[in-house]
């Protein structure tokens, strides 16, 4: 077999398929095996479906590779509505001269992230363009799930009174990434967060009934989430600065870069709007799991300023929290 | 690293507030020079905590919002020529020139491409032997030293298709501009922190002694700011202006004498265009004659139209201390991150960003 992936991988032709038989067996299941045009399965109650594209530079990073972020993105997608998630997609767009073992890393990696979600992948498609039309590899995702009854999770759930509660240390996705960067290479201790999270909601879900809002803070860190909460809710959120958890190497490096941890990516944590009776069982609950170990109440939803978010520094002043505007670029002296 | 939580301890902060409050009794005007500061103070929310009788203004140290509309045209011109690539820090390619940005330039067929340091930009110039690279220098004393290094680097290798457009520019002499505008009093100047790394707590005499107004050189941590307020208040109210660094463990008297060598090899004073203020002699740095090679300026010949301010922007007189961002009509209205109309909402160290991102009602 050729060590980097051709133009006629994505031919539809012998070698094509050969490079499809050299994976299959690794993500096999019933329904996939079947190779048919589309996976057929049988499913009843309220499903949640989503989907997204991964680009990722580079394509391996401290705590992952694109691979486990395909699978965990769409999963946790899932999860932020409440569903169980169960069938993934999974398509392939390669650049020309990829490393044919890069994408067998990527895909073991996939492997073992679906397998951690219990998700099964039952479908998918390659395709392969010419050099410099695409970054090396990107990776869509859609994914299927089932919403339990009962669960009503929405951006728009949150009340006066509720607790905000993070599942743990937020920045670590985004520095993990940022530090391998050419041009910025810097060394930092900490990997990726990268991580299914149904788990956890699964358990937070047994605590109480009363969760009105899940999201995980990717792109645009944790400040655009609790943003959506206020926007979409139409609720003013109070945070205090001294409680949210940052890492000391993330906030080291975000200080050094000019960035505010609020606005780095996480790919493994989530926040949460939760009645306040039900705030600490749920607590409680997450950090009996091991996504959900440093999770920590942060501040409140209020009457008061919808649609924006306040922070109270560790002074005692307060601040808005607003979302970032582009791509966030290290200051210049 | 670990300097960070100490520097934002809770109770640390409040006693030295407690010590400001009792302390300061004059009203006074103090200016945060430099842009990282301005976050800094914005972030933290210090305004509000500050006693009323203490004024914060906005000074002009941010390197991309006091960059010339002229020689923005002048960089958007050099990328339009052939064969050249235009290597940039980040924000750059954002601020609007007088007609288009090094952004549109880009969609409109320019090779632009962001950089984290000139050596960056060496590297590519190193690998596109057939191009020409030219390096937008932006930045006061912290990157200029850095850029020359550039430069010393290309001439050790041989590059030779590697130039820099030099908008560098220097504190001190842009201090004194500002004071003799005399448009703004001022009591106290909260000095640079990584500018001062570089150039020391020297340069700053003059203030002191010529103008009688009080120096405190800062870190940019809330405890930082906290102490350089706090020492200006005791020179202030004890007559007895000086300069005083509040940031011992970044900055020394002398400075960084490494630096300002490399520095000085590579560059000499010059004039220099400011936004909204104007050419303000020896406030600029120039390539010296022997490095004329490297200059953008001199190898290309581009010519470009008299510049054109965007109609209604104040960013001249925020940058001056004269104006806040809450007094200009196309603040967040036609003027936001997304859309900037002056280059004080692009950079993310700018007031008027600033005010945008953390403002609210300017930090009170």
């Amino acid at each position: 077999m050729e060590d980097k992936i051709l133009l006629a991988h994505g031919s539809g032709g012998k070698l094509m398929h050969d490079l499809i038989e050299s994976f299959l067996p690794e993500l096999a299941n019933p329904i996939l095996d079947r190779l048919d045009d589309s996976a057929v399965f049988e499913a009843s109650g309220r499903l949640a479906f989503t989907t997204d594209s991964y680009t990722v530079n580079p394509l391996f990073f401290p705590g992952g590779d694109i691979g486990k972020l395909a699978v965990c993105g769409t999963v946790n997608d899932l999860a932020m509505s409440g569903a169980r998630p169960l069938y993934l997609s999974l398509a392939f767009i390669i650049e020309e001269g990829l490393p044919v073992a890069d994408l067998k890393k990527i895909i073991t990696s996939i492997k073992k992230a679906a397998d951690e979600a219990d998700v099964k992948i039952v479908t998918g498609d390659t395709k392969v363009v010419n050099q410099g039309t695409a970054d090396k590899l990107f990776i869509n995702t859609a994914g299927v799930g089932i919403v339990p009854e009962g669960v009503e999770i929405s951006g728009a759930g949150a009340r006066p009174g509720d607790r905000i509660i993070v599942s743990g240390n937020i920045g670590d996705h985004g520095i993990a990434v940022l530090s391998q960067r050419e041009g910025l290479k810097f060394q930092t201790p900490v990997p990726s967060d990268c991580a299914p999270l149904n788990g956890l909601v699964a358990e937070m879900l047994k605590a109480s009934k009363d969760i009105h809002c899940l999201r995980d803070p990717t792109r645009g860190g944790l400040a655009v989430t609790l943003n959506d909460f206020a926007r979409q809710s139409k609720v003013g959120i109070v945070i205090d600065e001294t409680e949210i958890p940052v890492d000391k190497a993330v906030l080291a490096a975000c200080e050094l870069l000019g960035f505010d941890p609020l606005h780095i990516a996480n790919e493994g944590k989530l926040a949460a709007a939760v009645a306040p009776g039900d705030a600490d069982a749920v607590l409680a609950a997450m950090r009996r799991h091991k996504y959900g170990s440093r999770a920590v109440i942060i501040g409140d939803v209020v009457k008061e300023h919808p649609g924006q978010v306040v922070m109270k520094t560790s002074l005692g002043a307060s601040r808005i929290v607003d979302v970032p505007v582009g791509e966030l670029l290290p200051r210049i002296c | 690293m670990k300097f960070v939580n100490e520097y934002r301890d809770p109770e640390l902060g409040k006693k030295l507030l407690e010590r400001i409050r009792r302390e300061s009794r004059k009203p006074i005007r103090l200016m945060e020079f430099c842009g990282g500061h301005t976050v800094a103070i914005f972030k933290h929310g210090l305004r509000q905590l500050l006693p009323d009788n203490i004024q914060m203004l906005s000074g002009p140290g941010c390197p991309v919002c006091v960059t010339a509309t002229a020689d923005m045209d002048k960089a958007i011109a050099l990328g339009k020529l052939p064969d050249v690539i235009i290597t940039s820090f980040g924000d750059m390619v954002r601020v609007p020139g007088s007609q288009s940005s090094l952004q549109k330039a880009k969609a409109e067929g320019a090779d632009v491409r962001i950089v984290y340091s000139a050596q960056d930009a060496v590297a590519i110039a190193r690998e596109n032997p057939d191009k020409k690279v030219v390096f937008i220098g932006i930045g006061f004393e912290t990157t200029a030293p850095t850029i020359a290094a550039s430069i010393l680097q290309a001439e050790q290798e041989k590059i030779e298709n590697y130039y820099v457009l030099s908008l560098h520019k220097v504190c001190p002499p842009i201090m004194k501009a500002i004071l003799d505008l005399g448009e703004v009093r001022l009591n106290g100047i909260i000095c640079p922190g990584h500018v001062s790394a570089v150039i020391g707590s020297l340069p700053y005499r003059f203030l002191a002694d010529d103008y009688r107004i009080a120096c405190a050189v800062s870190g940019f941590e809330p405890l930082d700011i906290l102490l350089a307020v706090d020492s200006l208040v005791r020179q202030i109210e004890s007559g007895q202006p000086g300069v005083d660094i509040a940031y011992r463990r970044g900055v020394k008297a002398e400075g960084n004498p490494a630096a300002l060598r490399l520095m000085d090899a590579v560059f000499e004073s010059g004039d220099a265009d400011w936004r909204g203020i104007g050419v303000v002699p020896e406030s600029g740095l120039n390539l010296k004659a022997e490095y004329e090679k490297y200059d953008a300026d001199k190898h290309f010949n581009v010519s470009i139209e008299p510049a054109q301010e965007p109609r209604g922007c104040i960013c001249g007189s925020i940058l001056r201390g004269v104006s806040t961002p809450l007094e200009c009509k196309l603040f967040r209205r036609t003027c936001t991150p997304e859309n900037p109309v002056g280059p004080c909402m692009v950079s993310s160290e700018g007031s008027c960003a600033t005010y945008y991102q953390y403002g609210g009602n300017g930090g009170r």
